[in-house]
């Protein structure tokens, strides 16, 4: 179905979170914001939720750390219990000192590595995925807010256009997508 | 927003917009590389093959082509290992330790910091492999099932441990840099125009979009990352420490090491952003971006690495003496006078007293003198991991195994040539790559930009376009002492501060910069 989309572009990251204060207040659902650098405090006024890529991180890393244990048990405990140097070799826990380095570096590569590859494909950032930002200037100094009227039910395009009208605006675009 | 202190010097200097900030950071790539840059890697890539032959030569003869003998048979390979490990960690330091401490002047930095950690730990890793008796089945290292009854590694070894912990440093620091250079690949995709730069840099850039969702997760990401990267520095050059550390060799076999090395290793690698940066910033004229007080901030973090490499050099004395084991006194005493104490003594110098005098603000504000200094340290920090390598196991329990140690030219040729490559390396970075954190240096402009800080902001141009001198009529910043205004023509705004002999260049350098991007 068309739909028609509005983009109110700004030339400040300040301007840009009046503006969309302002939107807000009048009850409009701002669709997305799109910065050359994240603009600090605009995730609460847009109701972006917090992101839960730490909690994942933290989940990664302690699967690194119970695969670290059980490869390194099984390989050294329980396959080849062998006398090298003295150590004590027979029981994880007499042996565990010289198993830290190597529990610690794979806990901190599974949690980096699991947590950065998430937060790839969670932003659909890939190698050969498409830029969908809507101007290119959004990437260099220009703060484009994108007003979906699909998310807008209550409002008409003129009166989404009115309301972008009254704050700082330097441009502004319409665009009907199929 | 407008909350900072006062005494804070401003970290972007001139009349900056975030134009402006673009402009000067994606110029070396949009533009033609200098002539110096085509010297500068042709140089570097003579020293590179230079190194490849020497190394296919080592493999192809065997390692007796390497100065060893049986009594030192860890000597320039492992000390270079050591070397570029420790140069590496710098640049982790600046971009998660300093991320975790809110330090913006890092900014600047930590980008080519960060390439600088990825290529040095490159050359690291070159000499575990090659300094092998037989390379060809290095890759028993990795713990795979196998057709030996399943023959595993023993996870006792520290050598095993540097296998994990270099590759984790080395995969993990690759992420953290590129997830935050892929915002700034697609800065560069959104502007350049030529069709297969356009191409590289979208492939590049991901298809990075910029929106508050991703931006939202950004900051988290690099916050995580730069909170698990923290511990990774020091766990991996304590890690590189356990080699000697966990020996029995009197003179390795010390507590104090795993510490002792990460602070020579963050001294070090201060000292290798300086002799990077110093002439990076001159090269592409950054000058307003990386400018004396962000200098004097890493001489400040080089005098406190310095002296804890002091202390730790003392507190190694003192046990010596204190432990009353006769080899533990010999194998200082023999640093100290025996055959090798001119390598001992050029450490002491380079590492330990020449730090010191950065205490002299005149001296550490230099940047000539800054940049004699990061040479001399890394020098200093090359003959400590020499000294701790060598001298304690060309003499040590039995006067029967003695022995001195020699390089020859392959050893030497093998370090030239990593210096060649990361040249290269360094160097290919340096022109296809922003070299400082473009989104990153925009979030801070408005906090620690100089206009921003005098009360009138919005960056060069800006009043030649608005085509008026008097600021009345821009509300939010009324009470602007207009005296200080009259003071500045429009374009050039004298920074407040800063009482430094490199600022004036680059405000000549300004108003100079702003006509060419109008024309472009």
């Amino acid at each position: 179905m068309a739909d028609k989309v509005i983009y109110a572009m700004y030339d400040d990251d300040d301007t840009t979170k009046d503006a969309a204060k302002h939107l807000v207040s009048k009850g409009v659902h701002v669709s997305e914001v799109y910065s050359p650098f994240p603009i600090h405090g605009i995730d609460p006024i847009i109701g972006v939720q917090p992101t839960r890529l730490g909690i994942n991180a933290f989940l990664y890393g302690i699967t690194g750390t119970m695969l670290a244990m059980v490869a390194i048990r099984y390989m050294m405990i329980e396959d080849w219990p062998m006398n090298i140097g003295g150590k004590p070799n027979f029981s994880f826990f007499y042996n565990m000192p010289s198993f830290v380095p190597i529990l610690f570096e794979f806990t901190v590569l599974c949690a980096a590595h699991g947590m950065a590859f998430t937060y790839l494909l969670r932003n659909k950032t890939l190698p050969g995925m498409p830029a969908r930002n809507p101007d290119p200037r959004t990437t260099d100094d220009r703060f484009v807010i994108e007003l979906k009227l699909e998310d807008n039910h209550g409002f008409t395009a003129e009166q989404l256009t009115a309301w972008v009208k009254e704050t700082e605006i330097v441009e502004l675009e319409e665009k009907v997508i199929k | 927003m407008h909350k900072e202190s006062d005494i804070r010097i401003p970290l972007i200097l001139g009349d900056k917009s975030y134009r402006d900030i673009t402009d000067d950071i994606i110029r070396p790539i949009e533009s033609k590389a200098p002539r110096g840059w085509y010297i500068l890697i042709s140089l570097s890539g003579l020293f590179a093959l230079w190194g490849v032959g020497c190394i296919v030569y080592l493999l192809g003869t065997g390692i007796g082509t390497w100065g060893l003998n049986k009594t030192v048979e860890w000597a320039w390979d492992i000390t270079n290992f050591v070397w570029w490990v420790g140069i590496g960690h710098a640049g982790t330091l600046i971009s998660a330790v300093l991320l975790l401490f809110r330090q913006k002047w890092r900014m600047a930095i930590n980008r080519a910091a960060e390439a600088m950690t990825i290529f040095a730990v490159m050359m690291a890793g070159l000499f575990p492999l090659i300094h092998m008796g037989r390379l060809w089945v290095g890759y028993w290292v990795f713990p795979l099932p196998n057709q030996f009854g399943s023959m595993w590694v023993n996870f006792n070894s520290p050598l095993l441990w540097d296998v994990f912990a270099i590759s984790t440093y080395f995969s993990v620091g690759l992420v953290f840099w590129y997830i935050g250079l892929i915002p700034d690949f697609a800065t560069i995709r959104d502007r350049v125009t030529k069709p297969v730069a356009k191409k590289a840099y979208s492939i590049l850039s991901f298809g990075w979009t910029g929106g508050a969702k991703a931006w939202n997760r950004f900051e988290i990401v690099s916050l995580v990352l730069a909170g698990l990267a923290t511990p990774l520095v020091f766990s991996v050059h304590s890690i590189v420490s356990f080699d000697f550390a966990t020996s029995v060799i009197p003179g390795w076999h010390t507590t104090i090491f795993p510490p002792y090395f990460v602070a020579g290793a963050v001294f070090s690698g201060f000292a290798m952003v300086q002799t990077l940066m110093l002439i990076l910033r001159k090269a592409f004229k950054l000058e307003a971006y990386l400018h004396t007080k962000h200098v004097e901030y890493m001489n400040i973090v080089i005098i406190t690495t310095g002296s804890i490499v002091g202390v730790a050099y003392i507190t190694e004395l003192f046990i010596s003496w204190y432990s009353g084991v006769e080899y533990e006194a010999y194998a200082f005493l023999n640093r100290a006078t025996g055959p090798y104490w001119w390598a001992y003594a050029s450490m002491m110098t380079c590492n330990v007293v020449s730090p010191q005098l950065f205490w002299s603000k005149k001296l550490r504000t230099n940047l000539a003198f800054t940049f004699v200094m990061s040479i001399i340290v890394n020098i200093g920090m090359w003959f400590e991991r020499f000294v701790i390598i060598v001298t304690s196991i060309h003499r040590d329990y039995l006067p029967s195994s003695w022995s001195y140690f020699h390089p020859t030219w392959v050893d030497i040729g093998v370090y030239v040539g990593t210096i060649g490559v990361f040249g290269v390396l360094y160097l290919l970075f340096a022109r296809y790559f922003p070299v400082m954190p473009i989104a990153e240096l925009k979030t801070i402009l408005k906090s620690s930009g100089a206009n921003y800080k005098q009360g009138y902001g919005h960056g060069a141009g800006y009043w030649d376009k608005h085509a008026h001198h008097d600021h009345d009529d821009h509300g939010s910043h009324e009470e602007t002492p207009t005296s200080q205004i009259e003071d500045t023509s429009a374009t050039t705004v004298v920074p407040p501060v800063v009482d430094t002999p490199e600022t004036p260049t680059s405000e000549e350098e300004k108003p100079e910069d702003t006509s060419n991007n109008e024309e472009e």
